[in-house]
């Protein structure tokens, strides 16, 4: 009797056992029906935060309704925690249906894979209402693969007062006059530039346009195809950069210093504790979310070009930068090219122009940058004669990557010029 | 495979009276409990070791099937990679600082805890906190303290007037693998603590006792006594350390990402570095193949001969027989 009732209360066991290990397998499996039903978009962006989380949100809702049937599945995302994100989906065959994109190597390298839609001809209907180089870092080889949102460049914010205080009069135009203003940034007692060396790929900007002045556009683009940064051009670039170092211009411990947090670069200029930082269109912005008081420098802060550099074949009207855009995954419905479009509409650039002071890419929506500083990067961007993509996103991940660990090396005063170029060609090489 | 696995968990606890007529084995019933467990183990462990030993030897950027064989190229590489060879380095030397400062550290604070001292449960309480804290968070909060500019360490460092000696901290390259140092003991030393203390507190009183009796002072206690009998417990946090060590990932891809200029860079940094940032698919599975043999060939070999007199219950043999 005994015997029986644990007979039978075991087997009872063994049947749940077995329906679990059942229900383990099919849930397995189960997944798969997801990604086919036609209507459902999947868009990931990286504007985590307000305005642009909510007016994306609320784009989305009006082309629903506009659109019977569509539904929107909108993932926001951190910038970094974007990147680790998609790598693992695209390289599990499965991108979103709309994701945000800088261009560049690593859109090439998943348009090769095949991956994301070419969007040449559909974003051929409104290419004409763009501004000029909008396309550029979305085009492969002949092809575009993303939509472009915004753009912008990089380049010197500086804090008026600080110059002023330490005798530096006029903006520098030359490499020469650049490093005497740190100089007498210096002697003010004023650390002169403010660098988030724990992030390498603001550091990367020193060189990046050092090199674009030194060996103009063509160099840059030529080192790309030939995989070969061994030449005179980047090693007199990184031993300008050498120069600057020398007059050690950053602040303390920058070495370990982030960039939009509590202490960082953005923190350090925003509370007028440095005097300048070579950055994107975004500074102003972010330098006020990191400052004390959330104020930023408001009046105080001012905007000039990298300087030129002597007897160099590039000009100071050469810009260097970027911008974000949206590719579309392989699998993506109609509608998602159609929601693209949707979103270059004037009324809706102009929404982003405002509310996120960002420059927008779509022409009719310059009216809506007021700030005064975007609107002098606005300016300089319309003037520009020739652009070139962050070195980090124009080049292939693993070259891209290369640059910056390099470059911090000889921020940090532990490699030369010539070290550098080779540690770049040899990941060129690589691929 | 699988019959190695049948082969242990079958046994159903016997009734401990005498030899029963034994019924024979009931299979259906084995293969249906453990099947949930094999199946897990397969997809979720197996499948992607596998996967990661096939990866590691082609040239793969992981978009698509892999298709350049390299055979044992991208491990060639890592042998004459300074960067891997450099993690190789680091590890060893946070394995030596905790096994010569973290753990003799953490015996010492176990052995005070054990006095009778005012307040004893609020001290164990308060050395176990830090161990309850995620790795993220830990890093997160001493990112805040040895920050250059605004950080505590600075700021004590200048109010007992050693100026800025605690802004870079984890800014230097020379320091910057013991201010590490420091964060991971910070939080893992009430762990070990708490494992000591439950060794020392089943060490049977008579023993201590008896010793106080035949005249042994608390050193001579402690050196033939506690120290002898904490001898398992002490293999075991060693064991967890070292593992700990050639893992450690969360707290040091926050803290200092590695930086600076690579300084920091761990294995498995270094793995996701390239597998996640530069698209070496490839490659980085080589590297994490790199941590699974040298996790597994260590952990076996400490098993076989360290762990081994623990393992079968000679708890009482001292150290004099392997």
């Amino acid at each position: 009797m005994r015997d029986s009732v644990r007979f039978s209360r075991r087997s009872v066991l063994g049947l749940a056992a077995a329906a679990s290990a059942g229900a383990v397998l099919a849930g397995c499996s189960g997944d798969e029906g997801g990604s086919g039903s036609g209507k459902k978009i999947r868009w990931w962006h990286i504007a985590n935060a307000d305005p642009m989380l909510s007016e994306w949100a609320k784009m989305a809702r009006q082309f629903e309704a506009a659109h019977p049937g569509v539904k929107f599945e909108i993932t926001p995302l951190e910038n970094e925690a974007f990147k680790t994100k998609l790598t693992t989906v695209v390289q599990a065959g499965d991108p979103p249906d709309i994701f945000h994109t800088w261009g560049g190597g690593v859109l090439a390298q998943q348009a090769d894979a095949g991956m994301v839609k070419d969007l040449s001809a559909d974003v051929g209907q409104w290419k004409d209402t763009l501004i000029p180089t909008a396309l550029d870092a979305y085009t492969i080889e002949g092809k575009t693969y993303a939509s472009a949102v915004d753009t912008g460049m990089v380049g010197f914010w500086y804090n008026k007062e600080l110059f002023e205080r330490a005798g530096v009069s006029k903006a520098p135009v030359t490499w020469a006059e650049y490093l005497e203003a740190v100089r007498k940034l210096k002697a003010a007692s004023i650390t002169p530039i403010a660098l988030a060396g724990k992030e390498k790929w603001p550091g990367h900007y020193y060189w990046a346009y050092l090199a674009l002045r030194i060996g103009g556009l063509d160099a840059l683009r030529q080192a790309a195809g030939d995989k070969n940064f061994d030449t005179p051009d980047f090693v007199a670039a990184g031993a300008r950069l050498a120069e600057l170092v020398a007059l050690q211009p950053f602040q303390k411990g920058y070495l370990a210093a982030g960039y939009s947090t509590a202490d960082g670069q953005a923190a350090t200029m925003g509370n007028g504790k440095a005097a300048m930082e070579l950055m994107g269109q975004w500074a102003p912005v972010v330098e006020r979310d990191n400052s004390a008081g959330k104020k930023g420098l408001g009046e105080r802060l001012g905007f000039f070009a990298f300087p030129a550099v002597d007897g160099g074949k590039g000009r100071i009207t050469d810009a260097f930068g970027g911008g974000g855009g949206f590719a579309v995954g392989k699998d993506a419905p109609p509608e998602a090219v159609e929601f693209l479009k949707f979103i270059a509409q004037p009324e809706n650039a102009r929404i982003e122009a405002r509310t996120a002071g960002v420059l927008p890419v779509v022409k009719a929506a310059s009216d809506a940058v007021t700030d005064p500083n975007l609107k002098l990067v606005a300016d300089t961007m319309n003037r520009a004669t020739g652009f070139q993509l962050y070195l980090d996103q124009a080049y292939a991940p693993a070259v891209g990557q290369q640059v910056n660990d390099s470059v911090a090396e000889l921020l940090a005063g532990k490699s030369s010029p010539e070290q550098v170029v080779k540690a770049v060609t040899t990941a060129a090489k690589q691929g | 495979m699988l019959t190695d696995e049948r082969r242990p968990a079958p046994a159903p606890p016997q009734p401990p009276a005498g030899p029963t007529p034994r019924r024979r084995r009931p299979w259906p019933t084995v293969v249906a409990f453990l099947s949930p467990a094999l199946v897990l183990f397969a997809v979720l462990v197996l499948t992607p070791i596998v996967i990661a030993a096939y990866g590691s030897f082609f040239d793969w950027n992981g978009f698509g099937a892999p298709t350049a064989f390299v055979g044992l190229e991208n491990f060639h590489r890592l042998l004459t990679d300074e960067i891997f060879v450099g993690d190789l380095r680091r590890a060893l030397l946070l394995v030596v600082l905790s096994l010569a400062i973290q753990l003799p550290v953490s015996l010492a604070l176990a052995m005070l805890l054990n006095q009778p001292l005012r307040g004893r449960r609020a001290y164990r309480m308060l050395f176990f906190t830090p161990y309850v804290l995620s790795e993220v968070v830990t890093a997160v909060l001493f990112t805040m303290i040895f920050s250059p500019n605004q950080g505590l360490a600075n700021h004590v460092t200048r109010v007992i007037g050693l100026g800025d000696l605690g802004a870079t901290w984890l800014a230097d390259p020379d320091t910057v693998m013991y201010s590490l140092f420091l964060v991971i003991s910070w939080k893992y030393f009430g762990f070990h603590t708490i494992l000591y203390l439950a060794g020392r507190q089943s060490i049977p009183p008579e023993l201590h006792d008896a010793a106080a009796i035949d005249g042994a002072g608390p050193w001579q206690a402690f050196r033939r006594i506690t120290l002898p009998l904490l001898g398992p417990t002490i293999r075991i946090s060693v064991f967890l350390s070292i593992l700990g060590t050639i893992q450690l990932f969360d707290m040091v891809w926050v803290l200092t990402g590695g930086g600076p200029i690579r300084s920091s860079e761990t294995l498995a940094v270094t793995m996701f570095q390239e597998g996640f940032k530069r698209f070496h698919v490839g490659y980085a599975s080589a590297i994490s193949m790199a941590i699974f043999l040298i996790s597994l060939t260590f952990g076996l070999l400490y098993q076989r001969f360290v762990l081994r007199r623990d393992l079968e219950g000679a708890i009482t043999t001292i150290g004099d027989q392997r």
